[in-house]
Protein backbone atom coordinates (compact mmCIF):
# COMPACT_ATOMS: atom_id res chain seq x y z
CA UNK A 1 0.00 0.00 0.00
CA UNK A 2 1.53 3.31 -0.99
CA UNK A 3 1.27 6.41 1.21
CA UNK A 4 -1.32 8.04 -1.05
CA UNK A 5 -3.55 4.96 -0.69
CA UNK A 6 -3.22 5.00 3.10
CA UNK A 7 -4.04 8.73 3.15
CA UNK A 8 -7.10 8.18 0.95
CA UNK A 9 -8.35 5.17 2.94
CA UNK A 10 -7.86 6.86 6.31
CA UNK A 11 -9.76 9.98 5.09
CA UNK A 12 -12.51 7.80 3.63
CA UNK A 13 -12.88 5.80 6.87
CA UNK A 14 -12.81 8.90 9.11
CA UNK A 15 -15.43 10.61 6.97
CA UNK A 16 -17.81 7.63 7.10
CA UNK A 17 -17.26 6.35 10.64
CA UNK A 18 -15.27 8.91 12.63
CA UNK A 19 -12.50 6.35 13.13
CA UNK A 20 -9.14 8.13 13.20
CA UNK A 21 -6.21 6.09 11.85
CA UNK A 22 -2.69 7.37 12.48
CA UNK A 23 0.30 6.21 10.37
CA UNK A 24 1.19 3.46 12.85
CA UNK A 25 -2.23 1.86 12.23
CA UNK A 26 -1.23 0.96 8.67
CA UNK A 27 -0.91 -2.70 9.74
CA UNK A 28 -4.51 -2.61 11.02
CA UNK A 29 -5.78 -1.30 7.69
CA UNK A 30 -3.89 -4.04 5.84
CA UNK A 31 -5.07 -6.81 8.20
CA UNK A 32 -8.71 -5.76 8.04
CA UNK A 33 -9.00 -4.69 4.39
CA UNK A 34 -7.03 -7.35 2.50
CA UNK A 35 -9.83 -9.91 3.13
CA UNK A 36 -12.35 -7.32 1.86
CA UNK A 37 -10.24 -6.80 -1.28
CA UNK A 38 -10.10 -10.57 -1.85
CA UNK A 39 -13.87 -10.86 -1.42
CA UNK A 40 -14.38 -8.27 -4.17
CA UNK A 41 -11.71 -9.82 -6.47
CA UNK A 42 -9.42 -6.83 -6.00
CA UNK A 43 -5.70 -7.61 -6.04
CA UNK A 44 -4.36 -5.15 -3.47
CA UNK A 45 -5.22 -2.11 -1.35
CA UNK A 46 -4.05 0.40 -3.97
CA UNK A 47 -6.60 -1.11 -6.36
CA UNK A 48 -9.19 -1.15 -3.57
CA UNK A 49 -8.73 2.60 -3.04
CA UNK A 50 -9.17 3.16 -6.77
CA UNK A 51 -12.35 1.06 -6.74
CA UNK A 52 -13.75 3.09 -3.83
CA UNK A 53 -13.36 6.28 -5.88
CA UNK A 54 -15.65 4.96 -8.63
CA UNK A 55 -19.43 5.43 -8.60
CA UNK A 56 -21.48 2.37 -7.55
CA UNK A 57 -18.91 1.35 -4.91
CA UNK A 58 -21.66 1.11 -2.28
CA UNK A 59 -21.24 -2.55 -1.27
CA UNK A 60 -17.47 -2.25 -1.22
CA UNK A 61 -17.68 0.94 0.87
CA UNK A 62 -20.00 -0.78 3.35
CA UNK A 63 -17.67 -3.77 3.64
CA UNK A 64 -14.65 -1.49 4.18
CA UNK A 65 -16.36 0.46 6.97
CA UNK A 66 -17.69 -2.71 8.62
CA UNK A 67 -14.28 -4.39 8.50
CA UNK A 68 -12.59 -1.38 10.08
CA UNK A 69 -15.13 -0.72 12.81
CA UNK A 70 -16.00 -4.24 13.98
CA UNK A 71 -14.31 -5.20 17.22
CA UNK A 72 -14.33 -8.36 19.25
CA UNK A 73 -16.44 -8.21 22.35
CA UNK A 74 -17.69 -10.60 25.00
CA UNK A 75 -20.33 -11.01 27.67
CA UNK A 76 -19.86 -8.87 30.81
CA UNK A 77 -16.74 -7.36 29.29
CA UNK A 78 -14.57 -5.76 32.02
CA UNK A 79 -17.28 -6.56 34.64
CA UNK A 80 -16.96 -3.16 36.43
CA UNK A 81 -19.55 -1.38 34.22
CA UNK A 82 -22.08 -4.10 35.02
CA UNK A 83 -21.28 -3.94 38.75
CA UNK A 84 -21.75 -0.16 38.55
CA UNK A 85 -25.06 -0.66 36.74
CA UNK A 86 -26.30 -3.07 39.41
CA UNK A 87 -24.92 -1.35 42.50
CA UNK A 88 -25.07 2.37 41.67
CA UNK A 89 -26.99 3.30 38.52
CA UNK A 90 -30.14 1.22 38.85
CA UNK A 91 -30.61 1.81 42.60
CA UNK A 92 -30.28 5.58 42.05
CA UNK A 93 -32.74 5.70 39.16
CA UNK A 94 -35.20 3.31 40.79
CA UNK A 95 -35.09 5.34 43.99
CA UNK A 96 -35.85 8.62 42.25
CA UNK A 97 -38.52 7.24 39.89
CA UNK A 98 -40.17 4.54 42.10
CA UNK A 99 -41.86 3.08 38.97
CA UNK A 100 -42.09 3.42 35.20
CA UNK A 101 -39.99 2.82 32.13
CA UNK A 102 -36.19 3.01 32.05
CA UNK A 103 -34.58 3.32 28.61
CA UNK A 104 -31.05 2.05 28.04
CA UNK A 105 -28.97 2.60 24.90
CA UNK A 106 -25.94 0.54 23.90
CA UNK A 107 -24.33 2.80 21.33
CA UNK A 108 -21.81 0.21 20.12
CA UNK A 109 -23.79 -2.99 20.47
CA UNK A 110 -21.58 -4.98 18.09
CA UNK A 111 -22.68 -8.63 18.03
CA UNK A 112 -25.00 -8.15 21.00
CA UNK A 113 -23.02 -9.36 24.00
CA UNK A 114 -23.22 -6.02 25.83
CA UNK A 115 -27.00 -5.40 25.51
CA UNK A 116 -27.74 -9.02 26.39
CA UNK A 117 -25.44 -8.76 29.43
CA UNK A 118 -27.41 -5.68 30.51
CA UNK A 119 -30.70 -7.55 29.97
CA UNK A 120 -29.40 -10.40 32.16
CA UNK A 121 -28.44 -7.94 34.93
CA UNK A 122 -31.98 -6.50 34.79
CA UNK A 123 -33.59 -9.94 34.78
CA UNK A 124 -31.48 -10.96 37.80
CA UNK A 125 -32.98 -8.03 39.76
CA UNK A 126 -36.21 -10.02 39.88
CA UNK A 127 -38.68 -8.62 42.37
CA UNK A 128 -36.42 -5.66 43.14
CA UNK A 129 -37.39 -4.25 39.74
CA UNK A 130 -41.15 -4.61 40.37
CA UNK A 131 -43.04 -1.68 38.86
CA UNK A 132 -40.36 -0.99 36.24
CA UNK A 133 -40.14 -1.88 32.59
CA UNK A 134 -36.90 -1.70 30.64
CA UNK A 135 -36.21 -0.88 27.00
CA UNK A 136 -32.76 -1.70 25.69
CA UNK A 137 -31.78 -0.35 22.28
CA UNK A 138 -28.58 -1.66 20.71
CA UNK A 139 -27.14 0.27 17.79
CA UNK A 140 -24.08 -0.23 15.64
CA UNK A 141 -22.64 1.05 12.40
CA UNK A 142 -22.26 -2.45 11.01
CA UNK A 143 -25.33 -4.23 9.61
CA UNK A 144 -23.39 -7.49 9.61
CA UNK A 145 -22.78 -7.52 13.36
CA UNK A 146 -26.36 -6.43 14.02
CA UNK A 147 -27.61 -9.47 12.12
CA UNK A 148 -25.44 -11.61 14.39
CA UNK A 149 -26.77 -9.72 17.41
CA UNK A 150 -30.38 -10.37 16.40
CA UNK A 151 -29.66 -14.06 15.85
CA UNK A 152 -28.24 -14.13 19.41
CA UNK A 153 -26.36 -17.34 18.67
CA UNK A 154 -22.82 -17.67 19.98
CA UNK A 155 -20.02 -20.18 19.76
CA UNK A 156 -18.78 -22.22 22.71
CA UNK A 157 -15.74 -19.90 22.88
CA UNK A 158 -17.90 -16.76 22.95
CA UNK A 159 -20.17 -17.90 25.77
CA UNK A 160 -17.20 -18.80 27.94
CA UNK A 161 -15.50 -15.41 27.77
CA UNK A 162 -16.94 -13.41 30.63
CA UNK A 163 -20.20 -15.28 31.14
CA UNK A 164 -20.48 -17.24 34.42
CA UNK A 165 -21.69 -20.80 33.83
CA UNK A 166 -24.74 -20.39 36.08
CA UNK A 167 -25.98 -17.56 33.82
CA UNK A 168 -25.22 -19.67 30.74
CA UNK A 169 -27.43 -22.45 32.09
CA UNK A 170 -30.16 -20.02 33.10
CA UNK A 171 -30.44 -17.77 30.05
CA UNK A 172 -29.16 -19.76 27.04
CA UNK A 173 -30.28 -22.83 25.10
CA UNK A 174 -27.77 -25.25 23.69
CA UNK A 175 -27.95 -26.22 20.04
CA UNK A 176 -25.04 -28.54 19.27
CA UNK A 177 -21.86 -26.51 19.66
CA UNK A 178 -23.67 -23.16 19.72
CA UNK A 179 -25.72 -21.43 22.37
CA UNK A 180 -28.66 -19.09 21.80
CA UNK A 181 -29.87 -16.41 24.18
CA UNK A 182 -33.34 -17.35 25.40
CA UNK A 183 -36.38 -15.52 24.07
CA UNK A 184 -37.19 -13.80 27.39
CA UNK A 185 -33.81 -12.01 27.24
CA UNK A 186 -33.88 -11.46 23.46
CA UNK A 187 -37.25 -9.78 23.68
CA UNK A 188 -35.83 -7.11 26.01
CA UNK A 189 -33.44 -5.81 23.33
CA UNK A 190 -34.06 -4.08 19.98
CA UNK A 191 -31.30 -3.53 17.43
CA UNK A 192 -30.99 -0.72 14.89
CA UNK A 193 -28.23 0.45 12.53
CA UNK A 194 -26.85 3.84 13.49
CA UNK A 195 -23.83 6.01 12.76
CA UNK A 196 -22.90 8.13 15.79
CA UNK A 197 -21.60 10.84 13.46
CA UNK A 198 -25.12 11.43 12.18
CA UNK A 199 -28.16 12.83 13.98
CA UNK A 200 -29.52 10.31 16.50
CA UNK A 201 -32.24 12.42 18.10
CA UNK A 202 -34.94 10.15 16.61
CA UNK A 203 -33.93 7.41 19.09
CA UNK A 204 -35.53 9.43 21.88
CA UNK A 205 -34.34 10.09 25.42
CA UNK A 206 -32.43 7.58 27.56
CA UNK A 207 -31.79 7.11 31.27
CA UNK A 208 -28.60 5.12 30.75
CA UNK A 209 -26.19 5.16 27.81
CA UNK A 210 -23.41 2.61 27.35
CA UNK A 211 -20.93 4.05 24.86
CA UNK A 212 -17.86 1.97 25.54
CA UNK A 213 -14.67 1.77 23.52
CA UNK A 214 -16.01 3.96 20.73
CA UNK A 215 -14.78 7.44 21.59
CA UNK A 216 -11.16 6.27 21.70
CA UNK A 217 -11.25 5.96 17.91
CA UNK A 218 -12.52 9.52 17.37
CA UNK A 219 -10.56 12.76 17.23
CA UNK A 220 -11.14 15.36 19.93
CA UNK A 221 -13.57 17.44 17.90
CA UNK A 222 -15.73 14.41 17.10
CA UNK A 223 -15.68 13.25 20.75
CA UNK A 224 -16.89 16.67 21.91
CA UNK A 225 -19.65 16.70 19.30
CA UNK A 226 -20.85 13.15 20.06
CA UNK A 227 -20.82 13.72 23.84
CA UNK A 228 -22.75 17.00 23.49
CA UNK A 229 -25.42 15.29 21.41
CA UNK A 230 -25.50 12.31 23.80
CA UNK A 231 -26.17 14.66 26.71
CA UNK A 232 -29.19 16.07 24.85
CA UNK A 233 -30.62 12.55 24.47
CA UNK A 234 -30.39 11.80 28.18
CA UNK A 235 -32.61 12.53 31.15
CA UNK A 236 -31.24 15.15 33.58
CA UNK A 237 -30.43 12.37 36.07
CA UNK A 238 -29.09 10.02 33.39
CA UNK A 239 -25.89 7.99 33.54
CA UNK A 240 -23.24 7.56 30.86
CA UNK A 241 -20.96 4.51 30.85
CA UNK A 242 -17.67 4.78 28.96
CA UNK A 243 -14.81 2.32 28.45
CA UNK A 244 -12.04 2.08 31.04
CA UNK A 245 -9.60 3.91 28.75
CA UNK A 246 -12.02 6.75 27.96
CA UNK A 247 -12.89 9.96 29.75
CA UNK A 248 -14.95 13.13 29.34
CA UNK A 249 -12.47 15.18 31.36
CA UNK A 250 -11.06 18.01 29.28
CA UNK A 251 -13.42 17.17 26.42
CA UNK A 252 -16.86 18.27 27.56
CA UNK A 253 -18.65 19.82 30.53
CA UNK A 254 -21.84 17.93 29.66
CA UNK A 255 -20.96 15.01 31.95
CA UNK A 256 -19.38 14.74 35.37
CA UNK A 257 -17.24 11.75 36.50
CA UNK A 258 -18.63 9.91 39.53
CA UNK A 259 -16.07 9.72 42.32
CA UNK A 260 -14.67 6.22 42.81
CA UNK A 261 -16.66 4.79 39.87
CA UNK A 262 -14.34 4.32 36.95
CA UNK A 263 -15.98 4.85 33.57
CA UNK A 264 -19.25 6.11 35.08
CA UNK A 265 -20.50 9.66 34.44
CA UNK A 266 -23.59 11.62 35.33
CA UNK A 267 -25.34 14.19 33.25
CA UNK A 268 -24.09 17.56 34.53
CA UNK A 269 -27.69 18.60 35.03
CA UNK A 270 -27.84 16.16 38.01
CA UNK A 271 -27.08 17.79 41.36
CA UNK A 272 -23.91 16.20 42.81
CA UNK A 273 -24.70 13.68 45.57
CA UNK A 274 -22.71 13.77 48.77
CA UNK A 275 -20.52 10.70 49.49
CA UNK A 276 -22.99 9.73 52.26
CA UNK A 277 -25.86 9.72 49.76
CA UNK A 278 -23.87 7.48 47.40
CA UNK A 279 -23.38 4.98 50.22
CA UNK A 280 -27.12 4.70 50.71
CA UNK A 281 -27.67 3.58 47.12
CA UNK A 282 -27.78 -0.16 46.87
CA UNK A 283 -30.27 -2.61 45.41
CA UNK A 284 -32.43 -4.14 48.08
CA UNK B 1 1.88 -18.00 46.42
CA UNK B 2 -1.48 -19.67 45.88
CA UNK B 3 -1.65 -23.17 44.46
CA UNK B 4 -3.59 -24.61 41.55
CA UNK B 5 -3.98 -28.36 41.20
CA UNK B 6 -4.29 -29.29 37.51
CA UNK B 7 -5.95 -32.69 37.11
CA UNK B 8 -5.96 -34.16 33.60
CA UNK B 9 -4.79 -37.45 32.11
CA UNK B 10 -3.35 -35.58 29.11
CA UNK B 11 0.17 -34.30 29.73
CA UNK B 12 -0.32 -31.82 26.86
CA UNK B 13 -3.38 -30.26 28.51
CA UNK B 14 -1.55 -30.10 31.85
CA UNK B 15 1.38 -28.36 30.20
CA UNK B 16 -0.81 -25.80 28.39
CA UNK B 17 -2.85 -25.10 31.53
CA UNK B 18 0.33 -24.80 33.64
CA UNK B 19 1.75 -22.19 31.26
CA UNK B 20 -1.42 -20.05 31.42
CA UNK B 21 -2.06 -20.37 35.16
CA UNK B 22 1.57 -19.80 36.18
CA UNK B 23 1.32 -16.44 34.39
CA UNK B 24 -1.49 -15.58 36.85
CA UNK B 25 1.00 -16.15 39.68
CA UNK B 26 -0.19 -19.53 40.92
CA UNK B 27 2.17 -22.40 41.70
CA UNK B 28 1.08 -25.58 39.93
CA UNK B 29 0.70 -29.13 41.19
CA UNK B 30 -0.22 -31.77 38.61
CA UNK B 31 -2.19 -35.01 38.88
CA UNK B 32 -3.16 -37.40 36.10
CA UNK B 33 -6.28 -38.88 37.71
CA UNK B 34 -8.73 -38.24 40.54
CA UNK B 35 -7.06 -40.62 43.00
CA UNK B 36 -3.66 -38.98 42.61
CA UNK B 37 -5.37 -35.57 42.95
CA UNK B 38 -7.08 -36.62 46.22
CA UNK B 39 -3.68 -37.65 47.58
CA UNK B 40 -2.34 -34.16 46.86
CA UNK B 41 -5.38 -32.58 48.56
CA UNK B 42 -4.96 -34.69 51.72
CA UNK B 43 -1.33 -33.59 51.86
CA UNK B 44 -2.00 -29.92 51.14
CA UNK B 45 -5.30 -28.35 50.11
CA UNK B 46 -4.92 -26.24 46.94
CA UNK B 47 -6.68 -22.89 46.40
CA UNK B 48 -8.15 -23.99 43.09
CA UNK B 49 -8.55 -27.23 41.13
CA UNK B 50 -8.74 -27.30 37.33
CA UNK B 51 -10.46 -30.62 36.78
CA UNK B 52 -10.95 -32.93 33.79
CA UNK B 53 -14.01 -35.21 33.81
CA UNK B 54 -13.02 -38.41 32.00
CA UNK B 55 -9.90 -39.91 33.52
CA UNK B 56 -8.78 -43.46 34.37
CA UNK B 57 -8.78 -44.81 37.97
CA UNK B 58 -11.07 -42.04 39.35
CA UNK B 59 -13.00 -39.56 37.19
CA UNK B 60 -13.46 -35.86 37.90
CA UNK B 61 -16.99 -36.08 39.27
CA UNK B 62 -16.06 -38.78 41.79
CA UNK B 63 -12.96 -36.80 42.80
CA UNK B 64 -15.13 -33.71 43.40
CA UNK B 65 -17.59 -35.63 45.56
CA UNK B 66 -14.73 -37.11 47.62
CA UNK B 67 -12.94 -33.76 47.87
CA UNK B 68 -15.98 -32.01 49.35
CA UNK B 69 -16.12 -34.58 52.19
CA UNK B 70 -12.48 -34.01 53.21
CA UNK B 71 -11.64 -31.66 56.12
CA UNK B 72 -11.14 -28.27 54.42
CA UNK B 73 -12.34 -29.80 51.15
CA UNK B 74 -15.12 -27.25 50.77
CA UNK B 75 -12.59 -24.44 50.40
CA UNK B 76 -10.95 -24.93 46.99
CA UNK B 77 -12.62 -23.40 43.96
CA UNK B 78 -13.20 -26.25 41.52
CA UNK B 79 -13.32 -25.43 37.82
CA UNK B 80 -14.22 -28.32 35.54
CA UNK B 81 -12.30 -28.30 32.27
CA UNK B 82 -13.61 -31.02 30.00
CA UNK B 83 -14.83 -32.02 26.56
CA UNK B 84 -18.18 -32.89 28.16
CA UNK B 85 -20.23 -29.93 26.88
CA UNK B 86 -23.82 -31.09 27.24
CA UNK B 87 -26.04 -28.83 29.30
CA UNK B 88 -27.15 -31.79 31.44
CA UNK B 89 -23.56 -32.69 32.31
CA UNK B 90 -22.71 -29.09 33.15
CA UNK B 91 -25.70 -28.90 35.48
CA UNK B 92 -24.68 -32.21 37.09
CA UNK B 93 -21.16 -30.93 37.76
CA UNK B 94 -22.50 -27.73 39.31
CA UNK B 95 -24.88 -29.69 41.56
CA UNK B 96 -21.93 -31.83 42.69
CA UNK B 97 -20.17 -28.73 43.97
CA UNK B 98 -18.18 -27.30 41.05
CA UNK B 99 -17.75 -23.53 41.06
CA UNK B 100 -17.22 -22.98 37.34
CA UNK B 101 -17.09 -24.96 34.12
CA UNK B 102 -14.88 -24.78 31.04
CA UNK B 103 -15.78 -26.62 27.85
CA UNK B 104 -12.68 -27.70 25.94
CA UNK B 105 -11.03 -26.49 23.82
CA UNK B 106 -10.05 -23.51 25.97
CA UNK B 107 -7.73 -20.57 25.55
CA UNK B 108 -6.00 -18.08 27.83
CA UNK B 109 -9.01 -15.68 27.78
CA UNK B 110 -11.40 -18.37 28.97
CA UNK B 111 -9.15 -19.55 31.81
CA UNK B 112 -8.58 -15.96 32.95
CA UNK B 113 -12.28 -15.21 32.69
CA UNK B 114 -13.23 -18.20 34.86
CA UNK B 115 -10.53 -17.45 37.43
CA UNK B 116 -11.81 -13.88 37.58
CA UNK B 117 -15.46 -14.94 38.00
CA UNK B 118 -14.56 -17.17 40.92
CA UNK B 119 -12.66 -14.33 42.59
CA UNK B 120 -9.26 -15.96 42.15
CA UNK B 121 -7.78 -13.00 40.26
Amino acid sequence: MNSATFAYLSDFIKDRSGLVLSEEKQYLVETRLLPVARKHDITNLDALATALRTPFSGDLATDVIEAMTTNETFFFRDMTPFDNLKETVLPALMKSRTSGRLRIWCAAASSGQEPYSIAIVLKELGAKAAGFTFDIIGTDLSMEVLERAKAATYSQFEVQRGLPVNLLLKYFSQNGDTWQVNQDIRSMVQFRPLNLLRDFSALGVFDIVFCRNVLIYFDRETKTDVLARLAKQMTPDGFLVLGAAETVVGITEAFRPMAGKRGLYQNSLTPAATPREHLKLSVG
Amino acid sequence: MRTCLVVDDSSVIRKVARRIIEDMEFSIVEAEDGEQALGHCVESMPDVVLLDWNMPVMDGLMFLQELRTLPGGEAPQVIFCTTENDVGQIARAMRAGANEYIMKPFDRDIIESKFSQTGLI
